[in-house]
C-alpha cells in the first residue's frame, strides 16, 4: 500500500509539536535536548517526504547537512550539559537563569 | 661682519639648553659662570659686529637664516642696523653685568642653576626681539620674553605671592598682546607681508591716515602692556616678587623697554599717524606723573624703584610719541645703566639686611656698606637729572624736544618737568632713608658689604651712569648721527636750536631736580619721628599714594571680580547644567530604555523558546498567507 506524503507530513507535524511542547514545558535539560532532536528530525522527515513526493533530490541533500550539523551540535550540547551537571549536580533548566537581565 | 650675527642669539640659547639639562651636575657656582660667559661672549660678538656702525658709513643689512613662511614675509631673518645694534649692546652689556652680580646674589639658592637657565633664556628671547627682521619674529621674541619673565618672577614659586605676581604679569601682558596681534594682522592686511623691508619703505604710499592710526593705537596697547604704561602697568610693581637681579635685568633695564623699541622701530608708521603719536606721548606723560607720585610714598625699597621705572618708561613714551625717537632710545640706554645700578644696589642692601625690604627698618648703612652707598648715590643723582650725569642729558633732550613741539605738547612738557622734580624728591628720600640717619634695624642683623662679584658690576654701572650721557650732548650729537640710518623715514624731533634756549631749558630742569632733591634730602635727613610727621602732614594724599591710588582694588572690583563671576556662571551654570545636563540626559535616557528592555531577559530558556517559536510562526504565516 502506498502511503501518501500527507501522512508523513502529519506525522512530522505531530512529532514537531511534541518536541516543541516538550522543549517548552519540561525542566530537565537532557529531556529538552532530546526534544530539540525530535524537532530536528521532524523537519528532516518533512524534507525527505517532500523530496520524495516532488521527486527532487535536494530534500535528501538538505537532510544530510542537517544530520551532520545536528551531530556536531549534540557533541557540544552534551558536553555543556555534562559540565553543568558536574558543577551544579542538577539538570533543572530553571536553576540556570544567571543571565537574567 | 654679519656672518656670525646668529651667534648673538645662539650663545645664550645654547647656555640655556645646556644648563637646563646639565645644570644639576654643573652646580654652583660654575653654572652661573657659564651663563655669564654665554652672555658676555654675545656682547663681544655684538661689539665686533657693531664696530662698522660706530666707525660710521656702514649700511644696514638683513641676514636671512632660514625661510620659515616666505609667503607672508615671516622668515628667521636678522636686521642689523644701528638701532638693533644699540639695543643688543645694552641688553648684552647690562645683562652680562647682572649675570655676574647674580652669581653672588643667588649664592646658596637651591635652584641656582635653574635661575641661570631662565636668565640665559631671557637673554636669547630679548635678543630675538631686537634683532628680528620682521614683525613675526619680533612677536616670537615678544612672547618669549613674556615667558621668561613669568618664569623668573615666579622663581620662588613656593611663595604664594610670587606665584600670583607671575600669573598677574602674564595675564596683563596678554591683554597688551591682544592689541599687538590685531595690529600685526592689520599690517599684514595692508602690506601683504610682515617683513620690515617691505613695510617701512612703502608705508606712506600704502597706509591711509585712518589705517595708520588704527595700527599705531593697537601697537600702543601692546607696548603699554609690555612697557608697563597706564593703564596696564599694574603687573610691574608685583613683579618685584622675583629675585632682585631679575628686577634689575628684566623689569628695569631691558624687557620693559621692548614697547619703546617697538614704537621706535615702527616709527615710519607712527610718522603717518599724528593722533596715534600724540596718544603715545600723552599716555607716557600721564604714566610718568602717575607712577612718580606713587613712588613718593612707598616704603619697600624695591617698590620705589619699580614705580620709578614705570615713570621713566613714561618719559621714553613721551619722547617717542613726540617724534624724538633718538631722545627716547637715548633715555632707554641711560636708564638701563642707572636703573640696573639702582636695582643691583637695592639687591645688595636687601642681601646685607637679610632680606629686609622696608626702608623704615634701614638707615645708617653708609658706614656699613660704602661701595653700595656711593654707587647707589651716583645712580640717584643720575636718575634725578643732575648734570653732567647720564640722566640729565637724556631727560633734558626729551623735555627739550617735547617743548619744541609746542601746542598740546607744552602741557606734556610741564607734566614732564613736574615729574622730574618728584623723581628727584623720592630718589633723595630713598637714599637718605637707606644710607643716612640712625640705624633702625634690629640688633641681630649685621649688615656687611657685598662680595666683589657683586660690587664690581655696581662700580662699572656707576661709571656708565656718569659718562653714558656724554654719548649725546647738544654739543656733540654722536648717538643721533649713529642712529640716524634707522630713522630714515621720519623727521626727528630735536630740542630747540641755540645755546640760549638750551641753557634756559636745561636750567629749568636742573632747578627742578635740585629743588626736588634738596627738599627730599632736608625732609628726611632728620630723626624718624620728624619725617613721619612730615608724611602725615600730606594725609590723606600720602596714604592714597602709598596704596598706589588703590588701582589694584579698582581693577579687582571692576574686572577681576566680574570675570570670576562670569567664570563661575560658565562653570556651574552653563557647563554643569546645560552641557553636562545634555550629556547626562542622553545617558539616562539610554539607561531607562535599557531598564525596559531588560525585563525581556528572564534567564529562563523556555521564555526564549516561546519567543523563538512565536517568531518562527509569524514568519511561516507571513510566508503562507501574506503573499
Amino acid at each position: 500500500m502506498i502511503v501518501s506524503a500527507g501522512y508523513y507530513m502529519a506525522l512530522a507535524a505531530a512529532l514537531f509539536v511534541i518536541g516543541a511542547l516538550g522543549m517548552l514545558l519540561r525542566r530537565n535539560v537532557l529531556v529538552m535536548f532530546m526534544c530539540i532532536e525530535l524537532m530536528l528530525n521532524a523537519v528532516n522527515l518533512t524534507l525527505i517526504s517532500a523530496g520524495r513526493a516532488l521527486n527532487d533530490l535536494n530534500g535528501q541533500v538538505a537532510v544530510f547537512f542537517i544530520l551532520v550539523v545536528a551531530a556536531a551540535e549534540v557533541v557540544v550540547g552534551l558536553a555543556i550539559i555534562v559540565a553543568i551537571f558536574r558543577r551544579r549536580s542538577t539538570a533543572s533548566i530553571d536553576e540556570l537563569s544567571e543571565l537574567r537581565g | 661682519m654679519t656672518d656670525f650675527l646668529w651667534l648673538i642669539i645662539a650663545l645664550p640659547l645654547a647656555g640655556a639648553v645646556l644648563l637646563h639639562f646639565l645644570g644639576r651636575f654643573v652646580g654652583e657656582p660654575l653654572s652661573g659662570w657659564l651663563a655669564s660667559l654665554a652672555s658676555t661672549s654675545a656682547f663681544v660678538f655684538a661689539l665686533v659686529a657693531a664696530w662698522p656702525f660706530i666707525q660710521g658709513g656702514e649700511h644696514s643689512t638683513t641676514v636671512l637664516l632660514w625661510e620659515w613662511m616666505p609667503a607672508i614675509g615671516a622668515n628667521l631673518e636678522l636686521l642689523w642696523d644701528p638701532l638693533a645694534a644699540l639695543m643688543v649692546l645694552v641688553v648684552t652689556g647690562v645683562g652680562s653685568l647682572i649675570h655676574f652680580f647674580a652669581i653672588g646674589y643667588m649664592h646658596g639658592d637651591d635652584r641656582f642653576d635653574r635661575f641661570f637657565t631662565s636668565l640665559n633664556l631671557f637673554m636669547a628671547s630679548m635678543l630675538t626681539l631686537v634683532l628680528a627682521g620682521n614683525y613675526a619674529m619680533l612677536f616670537l621674541g615678544w612672547e618669549l620674553v613674556g615667558l621668561s619673565s613669568y618664569l623668573l618672577i615666579g622663581f620662588w614659586f613656593t611663595r604664594p605671592s610670587a606665584a600670583a605676581a607671575a600669573k598677574k604679569a602674564f595675564v596683563v601682558n596678554r591683554i597688551g598682546d591682544f592689541g599687538f596681534m590685531i595690529a600685526l594682522m592689520l599690517v599684514f592686511a595692508s602690506f601683504g607681508t610682515l617683513s620690515y623691508a617691505g613695510i617701512f619703505e612703502r608705508a606712506d604710499e600704502v597706509l591711509g591716515v585712518g589705517m595708520a592710526t588704527a595700527i599705531g593705537l593697537l601697537m600702543l596697547v601692546g607696548a603699554a602692556g609690555k612697557s608697563a604704561q597706564v593703564p596696564l602697568y599694574v603687573w610691574l610693581p608685583d613683579a618685584m616678587e622675583g629675585p632682585t637681579p631679575v628686577s634689575a635685568l628684566i623689569h628695569a633695564a631691558t624687557m620693559v623697554t621692548a614697547g619703546v623699541y617697538l614704537i621706535a622701530r615702527s616709527s615710519a608708521i607712527f610718522e603717518i599717524a599724528p593722533i596715534a603719536s600724540t596718544t603715545v606721548a600723552t599716555v607716557g606723560a600721564i604714566t610718568a606723573l602717575w607712577a612718580a607720585t606713587i613712588a613718593l610714598a612707598q616704603r619697600d625699597i624695591k617698590k620705589v624703584l619699580a614705580y620709578s621705572t614705570i615713570s621713566q618708561l613714561g618719559y621714553m613714551f613721551l619722547a617717542v610719541g613726540a617724534g624724538a625717537y633718538v631722545a627716547g632710545v637715548f633715555h632707554l640706554m641711560t636708564h638701563a645703566f642707572f636703573k640696573a645700578l639702582l636695582f643691583l644696589g637695592a639687591g645688595s642692601v636687601i642681601h646685607a639686611m637679610s632680606d629686609e625690604q622696608d626702608m623704615h627698618k634701614m638707615g645708617g648703612l653708609l658706614k656699613k656698606m660704602p661701595t653700595t652707598a656711593i654707587t647707589m648715590g651716583v645712580g640717584t643723582l643720575a636718575i634725578a637729572g643732575i648734570p653732567p650725569l647720564a640722566g640729565f642729558w637724556s631727560k633734558d633732550e626729551i623735555l627739550g624736544s617735547v617743548f619744541a613741539r609746542g601746542g598740546w605738547f607744552s602741557a606734556l612738557w610741564i607734566v614732564g618737568l613736574v615729574t622730574a622734580l618728584i623723581t628727584a624728591f623720592y630718589m633723595a628720600r630713598q637714599w637718605v632713608l637707606v644710607f643716612l640717619g640712625e640705624p633702625r634695624w634690629s640688633q641681630d642683623t649685621s649688615p656687611h658689604e657685598a662680595p666683589r662679584v657683586m660690587t664690581i658690576p655696581l662700580i662699572i654701572l656707576a661709571g656708565l651712569s656718569v659718562v653714558g650721557g656724554l654719548l649725546n650732548t647738544p654739543f656733540a650729537l654722536r648717538l643721533e648721527r649713529f642712529l640716524e640710518p634707522s630713522f630714515e623715514y621720519v623727521t626727528l624731533q630735536n630740542p630747540p636750536e641755540g645755546l640760549a634756549m638750551f641753557a634756559v631749558l636745561a636750567g629749568l630742569s636742573v632747578m627742578a631736580s635740585l629743588v626736588g632733591g634738596g627738599f627730599g634730602y632736608v625732609s628726611y635727613n632728620r630723626p624718624k619721628q620728624r619725617w613721619l610727621d612730615f608724611e602725615d602732614g600730606f594725609e590723606p594724599l600720602w596714604g592714597t599714594w602709598e596704596q598706589a591710588y588703590r588701582v589694584d582694588d579698582l581693577y579687582g572690583a571692576a574686572i577681576v571680580a566680574p570675570g570670576k563671576k562670569a567664570a563661575e556662571v560658565a562653570a556651574f551654570g552653563v557647563d554643569l547644567a546645560i552641557i553636562d545636563g545634555a550629556v547626562n540626559g542622553v545617558g539616562s535616557a539610554v539607561r531607562r530604555l535599557g531598564e525596559l528592555a531588560r525585563s525581556l531577559q528572564t534567564g529562563y530558556v523556555r521564555n526564549y523558546g516561546v519567543l523563538f517559536l512565536g517568531g518562527a510562526l509569524v514568519i511561516v504565516i507571513w510566508l503562507v498567507v501574506g503573499r
